[in-house]
């Protein structure tokens, strides 16, 4: 292979992209070099198994990657403002749109949440990590190491132009023979089995993890739904697992699966990206609606109305957002049985979710309301999702859709719930977790100044393209000809781009600017909150709890405040506290994934085995390690909740 | 939860889940080539006989049940195989139509 | 559940003695759950497309009963030892459980030697992964199964040398317990390969 055709060429975009990748390696070296920071970066970071840092690092990665993929969907957007654009070709379009769709989906909305519930999900129920903290740092690098794969496509090798979805035929070798798709199936593939060893993690840190007295209907709302979610992760991500297999199959050893002659079914794609694609929707948004919950009650000063209602449809969704899944291809001609009963429990769906938005209509209800950024955040949430919704079971009836599949009417439902949702979820939680996370809030004005920003930018965006798909616009089209009246409500919806991007830059220099002026938080309870995260100082101290919080109800840290003012600690009652190990092993064997991940795309198979071997090697020295962690004793313990405790 | 009971002597548990794996598989075998039952009934049978087996698996030698964690156990394993069923005889259903 | 977790109880077997082990034995089960639903898409892969041959041979014509049940008795026989080498470990006898478990690993290093073999012989008829989607479809399911229990007998080794070097300790009684949940699953996933993949290829 030539270097002409490694590396992209011919774009002056691609080429300003080299220039700042370069310039930005170059400048990260010579930092941690001069500040003399290696050292730091790798015992406090990168052998990190503390489940509060791993959570900030899913985080860092995921605005990160809401900046890449905010800038596609810009270069998107400036080519469909007018006709007959030449911005971009149609080429370089849909390698935008795919990799925009990509990105936002697994690589920003996924580590976002994933991060806030390292975070907060232990904190919450009184634990001193995750049940496997070594298997959690493992999860995070597979994460990065897989996203770091998928982005350098764009440098190297080519991108993948297929759609987030990747259908058959157009994504086998036939349609789409150079690397691009390669990247897709690996890059997913690595990054998915950090997933779903999060899931499991998760679930048996929830299940068997709680503080004492905390029973599964005491638990607080966010857990309940990371509980569900893990489930959700734990039985759809295996699908993806083995269709990504054998779309790289297909790819790399010519089989059969998916082609167009010895038998293959290229529909059979569909069917099983959307088995797990459905799910993975309401992975996504129910840690939304735990989020919502949460922020909800505690600015409403209320407990959560009808709780038990809440957990009962958040159970339901587990279970119905298996048998949904045809919902995303009613035109591929299944027939009428099929598509009736999949029409119908779509429909179904809508019924628990529609419980929920009264659930939080009546937690509001005579609350004495506190209209922080969380809390607009969470209350733009509902009506603006309420639109995603409607839209959604217009679509889920299997004859209509034939009218609205595919066309802008789609884009904008799924932008409604994926942007009203959890975009809007991540900022409402990031707000309102921001002081646990670093000791300091981010500044409110600025806050309510994105807010606002990139709310309004949000409606003027999307709610013109219902109208768009309506009149006729398909999506995933590069350029459309004068005359069609499409126009005038395309320059809206860029306008409307262009608000939420300015609302991003405005969350970022908050971000900047609360670190070096924003109220530090000395209290760890800064919003009067009800749950146990808060009974802990802000950052918390790395075992999290001195001792063990005793609950007796739901709210429990509320009801301590009440009963006892505030989570109480006896010296005498401390005992030595037994921690994990740092360990570097997760980092190295996922630069090994990395390795032969590149290796496959490539269909370099030498370099492909060569990082298996180290990732088999990696596992090996894991089983043979003999490391039990490490005892804090009360001194230390002493010392450390002294110093902490200092303002409060 | 009846993980340590009583020390048995013998692991009677194991052998009678061994053997009736091994009829179980005979039958099967049997049923489906030499018994000229009708195609969807030899279908409904080998399938059952699999269930049961893979049950026997689980509780004879693997005591899913056992332990402080029997119960989440069990029902993680009875979900697993409710979803394997929904995405097996869901996409034979949906996929289908293709000819 | 969350209350009883500190529970040190003499009376249970090692592998659940302490907090550590359980939560990694439950997360194992999870695991499996996964594996289930990973092996189901496979399933339902190989079902969708086994009648789809191509210009390649069928099932029927390319079964033989004798290896499939060869195969499948030598899987089912070292589930039940690998089973015994539990039992044994429960009465807390090293020289048994190590026994068992050699005997386990002799039995699936067969159950590979037959399955390469079977490969081996359906490439010579011409009949490979490329010939159709029914093969591809055969093959990847098969061969997945196929290179779980590879694994298996790897990690199996490995534990055999821990328990030389360390004996029979909370830990490695953890470890052996859960290979044996891995070695058993296997198993139940090739009773439905026996069934879904061969019986129903040689009947239909
Ligand atoms: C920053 C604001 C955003 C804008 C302006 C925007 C705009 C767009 C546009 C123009 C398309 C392509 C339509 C087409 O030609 O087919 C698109 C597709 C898509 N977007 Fe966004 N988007 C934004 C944020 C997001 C977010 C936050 C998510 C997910 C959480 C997301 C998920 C998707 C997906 C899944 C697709 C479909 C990709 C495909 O067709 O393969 N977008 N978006
Ligand atoms: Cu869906």
């Amino acid at each position: 292979m030539k270097w002409s055709e490694f590396f992209v060429t011919g774009e002056p975009l691609i080429y300003a992209a080299d220039v700042a990748i370069v310039l930005t390696m170059v400048g990260i070296v010579f930092v941690l070099t001069y500040f003399k920071k290696w050292k730091w970066i790798w015992n406090e970071w990168l052998t990190t198994v503390d489940h509060k840092k791993i959570g900030v690092m899913y985080i860092i990665c995921a605005v990160l990657m809401l900046f890449r993929g905010g800038v596609d969907a810009l270069l998107m957007r400036a080519q469909l403002t007018a006709p007959n654009m030449n911005f971009l070709d149609a080429q370089h379009y849909n390698e935008i749109f795919t990799t925009h769709g990509t990105i936002m989906i697994l690589f920003m909305a996924m580590p976002f949440i994933i991060g806030l519930m390292n975070i907060v999900v232990p904190l919450q129920i009184g634990a001193r990590d995750v049940a496997f903290p070594y298997l959690n740092a493992l999860s995070f690098w597979l994460f990065f190491f897989g996203a770091m794969l998928f982005n350098i496509s764009f440098v190297i090798g080519g991108s993948p132009d297929a759609g987030w979805t990747a259908y058959f035929p157009l994504a086998g070798n036939e349609f789409s023979p150079g690397v691009g798709n390669n990247y897709y199936a690996v890059s997913l593939q690595i990054s998915g089995i950090g997933t779903l060893m999060t899931g499991i993690n998760f679930l048996v840190t929830i299940l068997k993890m709680r503080a004492p007295g905390m029973t599964l209907m005491r638990m607080p709302m966010f857990t309940w739904t990371i509980l569900i979610t893990c489930v959700l992760i734990v039985f759809a991500f295996p699908v993806l697992t083995v269709a990504l297999a054998l779309m790289t199959f297909d790819r790399l050893f010519d089989t059969q699966f998916f082609t167009m002659a010895n038998g293959g079914m290229s529909m059979l794609w569909a069917n099983l990206f959307w088995i797990w694609g459905h799910p993975e929707v309401y992975i996504v948004i129910l840690p939304a609606f735990g989020i919502f919950s949460e922020i909800v009650s505690t600015f409403a000063q209320k407990r959560l109305f009808g709780y038990k209602a809440m957990v009962y449809s958040i159970v339901g969704i587990a279970f119905l957002s298996f048998i949904v899944w045809v919902h995303h291809f009613f035109t591929m001609g299944a027939g009428p049985e099929v598509n009736s009963v999949f029409s119908i429990t779509t429909m179904a769906v809508a019924i628990p979710t529609g419980v929920k938005i009264f659930n939080w209509l009546f937690t509001l209800r005579k609350g004495k309301i506190r209209f922080t950024t969380a809390m607009l955040w969470s209350l733009a949430f509902i009506p603006n999702f309420v639109i995603g919704g409607v839209t959604g079971v217009m679509l889920a009836m299997a004859a209509a859709d034939y009218q609205y599949h595919n066309s802008y009417f789609l884009i904008a439902h799924f932008h409604y719930v994926l942007i009203a949702g959890v975009v809007f979820a991540c900022f409402a939680g990031l707000h309102y977790w921001y002081p646990k996370m670093f000791g300091h809030m981010l500044n409110e004005r600025l806050g309510k100044w994105t807010f606002w920003l990139f709310m309004i930018g949000f409606n003027v965006c999307f709610f013109p393209m219902y109208f768009l798909g309506l009149m006729g616009m398909t999506r995933r089209m590069y350029t459309y000809s004068d005359g069609l009246g499409w126009t005038p409500l395309n320059v809206v919806a860029t306008v409307g781009a262009v608000l939420m991007g300015i609302g991003f830059i405005v969350l970022c220099y908050n971000i900047y600017y609360s670190a070096r002026y924003g109220e530090r938080d000395m209290t760890g309870d800064p919003w009067n909150g009800r749950t146990l995260e808060w009974a802990t100082a802000s950052p918390p101290v790395h075992y999290n709890f001195p001792v063990t919080p005793i609950v007796d109800d739901l709210d429990a840290y509320w009801v301590m405040k009440k009963k006892q003012g505030g989570f109480q600690v006896k010296e005498e009652e401390l005992k030595p506290i037994h921690m994990p190990s740092n360990s570097g092993r997760p980092f190295w064997i996922s630069v090994a994934f990395f390795v032969a991940g590149f290796g496959l795309v490539f269909k370099w198979f030498a370099l492909a085995i060569a990082g298996a071997l180290f990732i088999v090697l990696g596992l090996i020295l894991r089983s043979f390690e003999n490391d039990d962690g490490y005892h804090i004793g009360v001194d230390e313990i002493k010392r450390t909740e002294r110093a902490a405790r200092k303002g409060a | 939860m009846g993980t340590n009971g009583h020390h048995e002597s013998f692991p009677w548990k194991h052998l009678i889940g061994f053997v009736l794996s091994l009829l179980l598989t005979f039958a099967a075998l049997w049923v489906a080539l030499s018994s000229g039952l009708p195609l969807k009934a030899v279908i409904v049978v080998i399938v059952l006989f699999a269930m049961i087996q893979a049950s026997l698996q689980l509780f004879m030698f693997m005591h899913v049940a056992e332990s402080d964690s029997g119960k989440v156990q069990t029902f993680n394993m009875v979900y697993s195989f409710f979803i394997a069923v929904v995405v097996v005889a869901g996409s034979v259903w949906v996929m289908q139509f293709v000819l | 559940m969350g209350e009883a977790v500190h529970r040190y109880d003499e009376t249970m077997p090692l592998e659940y003695r302490t907090e550590e082990n359980r939560l990694n034995i439950l997360g194992f089960w999870i695991f499996l759950g996964a594996e289930v639903v990973l092996f189901a898409t496979l399933f339902a892969t190989y079902l969708v497309l086994f009648q789809r041959t191509g210009s390649g041979p069928t099932a029927q014509e390319l079964f033989q009963v004798k290896d499939v049940l060869i195969e499948t008795l030598l899987l089912l026989t070292s589930s039940f030892t690998c089973g015994l080498a539990i039992f044994e470990m429960r009465r807390g006898r090293l020289a048994g459980l190590l026994a068992w478990l050699l005997v386990t690993l002799l039995l699936g290093i067969g159950f590979i030697t037959f399955e390469v073999r079977e490969f081996i012989h359906y490439v010579h008829e011409g009949a490979t992964m490329q010939t159709s989607a029914f093969l591809s479809s055969f093959f990847v399911l098969v061969g997945t199964h196929g290179a779980h229990v590879s694994l298996g007998i790897g990690w199996m080794i490995f534990i055999i040398i821990q328990l030389l070097q360390r004996g029979l300790t909370v830990k490695t009684a953890r470890k052996v317990f859960i290979v044996s949940l891995y070695w058993h699953f296997l198993d139940v996933v090739w009773i439905f390969i026996f069934t879904l993949v061969y019986l129903l290829g040689m009947v239909v």
